[in-house]
């Protein structure tokens, strides 16, 4: 199962692609409109500074008189306040679509998650899908506004520094202009490098990551082999690796300024010779001089911004392309337009059109097979009727966890049907399964905010009274009360200031409030003190009490306590009955039992030798 | 200063290039201040009337090139010098980024091998406690926060002083009253720049906090997907989202304003500066105080200098990332290390252990072990079973001191365990550990972890007493298939012999089995065990079991029960006992009953 691979991105202009982007643009595009045109007009005010030190020069400093000058100095101010305002509304606008393209992006994602199916999430780590959803997005939108604003503004300054040089005089403009090719040529085949080894660096840098993983994971399988010296030897040749990549990359971008600046420079010497020799000879002016020896030095300027500009270019591309693999990919189990129809969507359900359930639970010549082939079940067939237990043993990947997930309806059977209460599920809505179901995972998954609401997700519309009913039912309220601001207490991430057992208790009042007809309990390994233990027990027996349920049994007295116990193995029913029953058949069953739930019986013997 | 010194610590052996990347900076600096003063001399000088004033060493250059006549003739030696100080300073541009790569990269180096031995030598415990997503943070990202820092803004503080200091100077050499005009915003820019890092901090902070409260409400709703699906909760959770979503939209769009501000006034700023740098310039000029050419250097160096101190203050914060990233890592190299003693008694072993009067006890002060006193000859095997949390792998972490016991004496061949060299104990006592970890390797490699010069024999042999070959050559690509993240999902009883077989293919005199045969079937368990006692006969075994089938072998069983023997003898023996073992025995026994 463990398929997902990180695809390879190509790094080639993807038209198609920026395209999907533009759909993100759509509603800002006042503002991007708005935006490139501050940049316009920020770029000439910028390429406009030089031509008024070459006014002054001509005007004042030459002739040596001040004429005048107080309308230049009112002049000179007014450009700095405008260009002030201008570069704060920019960045203002900036923000906003930035933000603004990130929140639409992060919502359609997060919707996308919530009708993904589950064998979507089983091939994608969750790591993945929040780097998605945050850095992906987050660098998409930077890009997006910040590396527009750069280069509309770097476009424009050098449009309207050539428009400049060549009003001034277009001779020596073309001559200066002249190295703009070879800047172009340089540029390209030097982004393309950096590119290259760029990527070779993040390669080896991946791998040190997993190498640290490991290393720490592995420790004390380390220790005990004594590998120390021979571990670290390995890991220096990454490290070694890595240091050489760096390097190469860092040496093949450090030449690429240099060479930006000499090329630069070639067109300030031959400002200074061509104009200097035109001043001697009284064709140009002394200002006009000087205002070329800055051009030359300021057109290359944004060069610095558009290479980088171009490199975060290729990695948004990615980011992008990441992301919208993600928002595109389709949902493998949705009802049918017609079932939509009927009984609403996931969003949007039309309660009252939904039959009641009854919980009688039929597989019928049931297939199923993973993505990659991997078959699990075979004409695998159940009745369950309404209110009964079953419990479901086997090894870890014998198949009982698949059975629970296609009785919810996580996946759909390649093959045969599964028939609640007579009807294929199929012909019901998804939503209409789901607000049926109880589920009580093996590790108890509780949402950060406070208990009250954490068990009120069971049936929002629950009032206070129900929601202590429930804890109640399950003795949860005294643990809860007894906490300093009872049903108020926020129980961290993930439910990490409680313990495990806590954590429990809360599921099991949060699906009792829910009041479900089928109830699915992944029962935990985990241990936890007997005390506790024997409140959770009795609490399973309240919730399993006149429903239908699935249990995946871990702990012999639940097992005990089923109406039907299904050994799979290899996704077959190989072994089915009470426990007694199957004790006799001396089989799997019997074997599982000495081996597994013996621990637990010598656990408990442990605790009463202690009494002696 | 403790983080400086870190910080050199990793440097170390490096210091001759961040040196020459340094003077690189200073010379790019001087060349790039340079260069308009060429404009100077030949606005004014060549192409204008004012005399050359030029330091004394290069005016013979001059009068031997025909002097400023022939200079006029020959613009193109001026526009060439241009070229050639771009060159040079793209010259020492280039050397300054490769060798501060180098020698960032070698410090990065240096703390990533430092980070990681450290980390393979932190006691048994610390690894037990490990947070492996925080310290696995901490090795990269913030080697890495590290690292950037050091070759880039290192540098870039170094040009900043360099650009002062050298600008200053020439400034100072050509006119004074210009030098204090051109340098009056450069305290409020530097100033308002630090002022606003540090007021935007909070705002920063609050960024954090939305984006943390976002990914947290992401992440919990990816991992309790199956809830969520469960009780048909998407609408809810769209909206839960949509609302951190929106708090975060808002928190940085807020930040991105309060920069507006910052960069708008801090342009205004240097803009400013550079007008009044240009109309003070040009009233001067037209008085003839000053000469254009002067003008010209001062604007340029307006310019110059301005900019980068924009950015000191950005600057200043990420050196703040950096100090914390440095805490961050030394706080793991002050981890005690387990080499901190060197034992070098490094005798053959033969297998013979006593326990005398043992305790343990965690550092936390919970008693593990008391008392423990026994004695094993070379080739027995010993058995030691007991509920959950008796000490029974305590007891047999200390024989290879992944802890070390605090009272009594563990003797191996007679002598005192803490005598010896830990890592060749740690070779000579092979111990499987409960859960095995299997590095993503070959299952060949992963054989032969602890013994290199394995030949394949050895390995399959290995192998096929841990009952694995066959299941090996089932594989499609038989010992040569990767295991771990990237390769094969092994079972847990196909791991838990995999690392039998690399245990046992180092002949070690004494070997512990700390229920390592857990996940795998009766049959197979007694088949394993059968092998190994036919390999050798003088190996030390040590059983830690819950099987009474796999106990009761053992020439000696040792009954553990809140970290005291209770109970030893031959399984004979102590089914005629009254006491746990009978009670365990005759639970396994009862099942019969339960069939009856």
């Amino acid at each position: 199962m463990n398929t997902f691979q990180e695809q390879t991105y190509t790094n080639r202009f993807d038209i198609g692609l920026w395209r999907k982007l533009l759909r993100y643009a759509k509603p800002y595009k006042k503002s991007l409109i708005t935006l490139g045109m501050f940049m316009i007009g920020i770029g000439t005010i910028d390429a406009l500074f030089p031509l008024m030190n070459k006014y002054a020069i001509d005007h004042y400093v030459v002739p040596k008189s001040l004429e005048g000058i107080a309308w230049f100095v009112a002049l000179y101010v007014l450009m700095i306040c405008l260009q002030t305002i201008i570069i704060r509304l920019m960045v203002d606008t900036a923000g906003k679509i930035e933000t603004g393209i990130c929140y639409d992006i992060r919502k359609d994602g997060f919707q996308r998650l919530q009708e993904l199916s589950f064998s979507y999430y089983d091939q994608t780590p969750i790591g993945w899908l929040m780097s998605r959803m945050t850095s992906d997005i987050r660098k998409l939108g930077n890009t997006l506004s910040w590396g527009l604003v750069d280069c509309v503004w770097g476009a424009t300054m050098m449009l309207a520094i050539t428009t400049i040089v060549l009003y001034l005089d277009w001779k020596l403009a073309i001559i200066i202009l002249s190295v703009v090719p070879f800047l172009a040529i340089v540029s390209v085949l030097f982004q393309k490098k950096i590119l290259h080894t760029f990527r070779h660096v993040r390669k080896t840098n991946s791998l040190i990551t997993g190498a640290f993983n490991e290393g720490l994971s592995g420790a004390k399988a380390t220790k005990v082999l004594v590998r120390e010296e021979k571990n670290l030897q390995e890991f220096q040749v990454l490290t070694g690796q890595m240091q050489s990549s760096s390097v190469k990359a860092a040496t093949i971008s450090s030449l690429y300024m240099p060479i930006v600046l000499i090329l630069g420079s070639i067109g300030t010497g031959l400002a200074l010779w061509l104009g200097g020799e035109g001043v001697l000879a009284g064709t140009i002016k002394y200002g006009t001089l000087v205002a070329f020896t800055s051009y030359t030095v300021q057109f290359f300027e944004p060069i610095r911004d558009l290479a980088r500009i171009f490199t975060e270019l290729q990695s948004a591309q990615a980011s992008a392309e990441r992301i919208f693999t993600m928002i595109e990919t389709e949902p493998e189990i949705t009802d049918s337009q017609q079932i939509i129809a009927k009984y609403g969507d996931v969003f949007h359900p039309r309660k009252k059109t939904w039959p009641e359930m009854k919980g009688n639970i039929a597989f019928e010549n049931v297939s199923f097979a993973y993505k990659d082939g991997e078959k699990v079940l075979e004409g695998f067939n159940l009745n369950v009727s309404r209110g009964e237990t079953i419990a479901l043993v086997g090894e870890t990947g014998s198949g009982k966890s698949t059975i629970v997930n296609l009785a919810c309806r996580f996946y759909e059977p390649t093959e045969g049907k599964i028939l609640i209460d007579g009807i294929d599920y199929r012909k019901r809505s998804l939503l209409w399964l789901h607000a049926n179901l109880g589920y009580v995972l093996q590790t108890p998954h509780l949402f950060s905010g406070t208990i009250k609401e954490n068990i009120r997700y069971g049936r929002l519309e629950a009032g206070d009274e129900e929601m202590i009913a429930a804890a109640k039912l399950v003795n949860a309220h005294e643990f809860i009360e007894k906490l300093e601001n009872g049903y108020d207490t926020e129980v961290g991430e993930g439910g990490g200031k409680l313990s495990t057992g806590e954590k429990q208790l809360i599921s099991f009042a949060r699906a009792i409030l829910a009041n479900p007809r089928i109830f699915i309990l992944d029962e935990a390994t985990s241990s936890v003190d007997t005390e506790t233990e024997q409140i959770i027990q009795h609490a399973i027996h309240k919730v399993l009490e006149g429903r239908t349920s699935f249990i995946i049994a871990h702990r012999l007295s639940t097992i005990r306590a089923a109406d039907r116990i299904l050994v799979i193995r290899q996704g077959k029913v190989i072994e089915e009955g009470n426990h007694h029953e199957l004790l006799k058949q001396r089989g799997y069953y019997y074997r599982l039992y000495t081996n597994q739930f013996m621990k637990e019986e010598e656990k408990k013997l442990g605790i009463t030798a202690y009494g002696l | 200063m403790q983080k400086i010194r870190l910080l050199l610590h990793f440097m170390k052996g490096n210091k001759l290039i961040y040196i020459g990347g340094i003077v690189a900076v200073g010379l790019a600096i001087m060349f790039a201040v340079i260069t308009p003063l060429v404009l100077r001399v030949t606005i004014d000088s060549i192409i204008g009337n004012h005399p050359l004033d030029i330091p004394e060493q290069l005016r013979p250059i001059i009068h031997s090139l025909g002097g400023k006549s022939m200079l006029a003739q020959k613009l193109w030696l001026c526009g060439l010098l241009i070229v050639i100080f771009t060159m040079m300073r793209g010259l020492f541009l280039y050397l300054k980024g490769r060798w501060s790569a180098m020698a960032a990269e070698a410090t990065a180096k240096n703390m990533r091998e430092q980070l990681y031995d450290h980390l393979q030598h932190l006691h048994y415990d610390a690894h037990v406690k490990a947070k492996t997503g925080d310290l696995i943070q901490r090795c990269t990202s913030d080697v890495d926060t590290i690292r950037v820092f050091l070759a880039t803004q290192f540098i870039e503080i170094g040009r900043a002083i360099f650009m002062l200091v050298f600008a200053l100077n020439i400034m100072i050499s050509l006119d004074l009253s210009m030098t204090f005009v051109c340098m009056a915003a450069v305290p409020v820019i530097f100033g308002f720049a630090f002022w606003f890092f540090i007021i935007v901090k909070k705002t920063f902070r609050k960024v954090d906090e939305a984006e943390a409260i976002m990914s947290t409400v992401l992440q919990e709703n990816m991992t309790g997907v199956r809830v969520v699906r469960a009780f048909g909760r998407q609408r809810y959770e769209i909206d839960k989202f949509d609302i951190k979503n929106s708090t975060h939209r808002d928190s940085v769009y807020r930040l991105i304003r309060l920069m507006s501000w910052y960069w708008s006034i801090s342009d205004f700023l240097c803009m400013a500066q550079s007008g009044v740098v240009l109309i003070l310039g040009v009233y001067w000029a037209s008085k003839g105080r000053i000469s254009l050419g002067t003008l010209v250097v001062f604007t340029s160096y307006a310019r110059m200098l301005l900019w980068p101190i924009r950015q000191l203050g950005q600057i200043l914060t990420d050196m703040g990332k950096t100090f914390v990233a440095l805490d961050r890592i030394e706080e793991i190299l002050n981890q005690p290390v387990e080499t901190a003693e060197q034992n070098e008694y490094k005798p053959m072993i033969k297998g013979e252990v006593t326990f005398r009067n043992v305790s343990f006890a965690y550092e936390s002060g919970k008693s593990v072990l008391r008392n423990i006193s026994f004695k094993v000859k070379r080739g027995q095997t010993i058995a030691i079973l007991g509920p959950t949390g008796c000490g029974k792998t305590s007891l047999v972490h200390l024989l290879v001191r992944l802890y070390d016991y605090q009272k009594g004496s563990i003797l191996i061949d007679g002598v005192e365990l803490k005598k010896f060299n830990k890592k060749w104990l740690r070779k000579n006592v092979g111990i499987v550990l409960q859960e095995p970890f299997l590095f993503s390797k070959t299952i060949k490699e992963n054989i032969r972890l602890s013994k290199l010069e394995a030949k394949e024999a050895e390995i399959f042999e290995a192998a096929r007493i841990a009952f694995m070959h066959d299941a090996i050559l089932d594989f499609e690509k038989g010992y040569e298939t990767l295991v771990g993240e990237r390769g094969v999902t092994l079972s847990g009883g196909q791991k838990q012999r995999i690392a039998i077989a690399r245990t046992i293919i180092n002949n070690c005199p004494i070997l512990i089995f700390d229920d390592s045969l857990s996940a795998v079937d009766l049959e197979t368990d007694l088949a394993i065990r059968k092998a190994l006692k036919e390999r050798s006969q003088h190996v030390t075994t040590f059983i830690i079991s819950h099987r009474i089938t796999t106990v009761s072998e053992a020439d000696h069983i040792l009954v553990l029960d809140e970290g005291k023997i209770v109970q030893s003898g031959t399984h004979d023996e102590l089914i005629r006992q009254m006491g746990l073992y009978q009670r365990i025995w005759a639970l396994q026994n009862s099942l019969e009953k339960e069939l009856a």
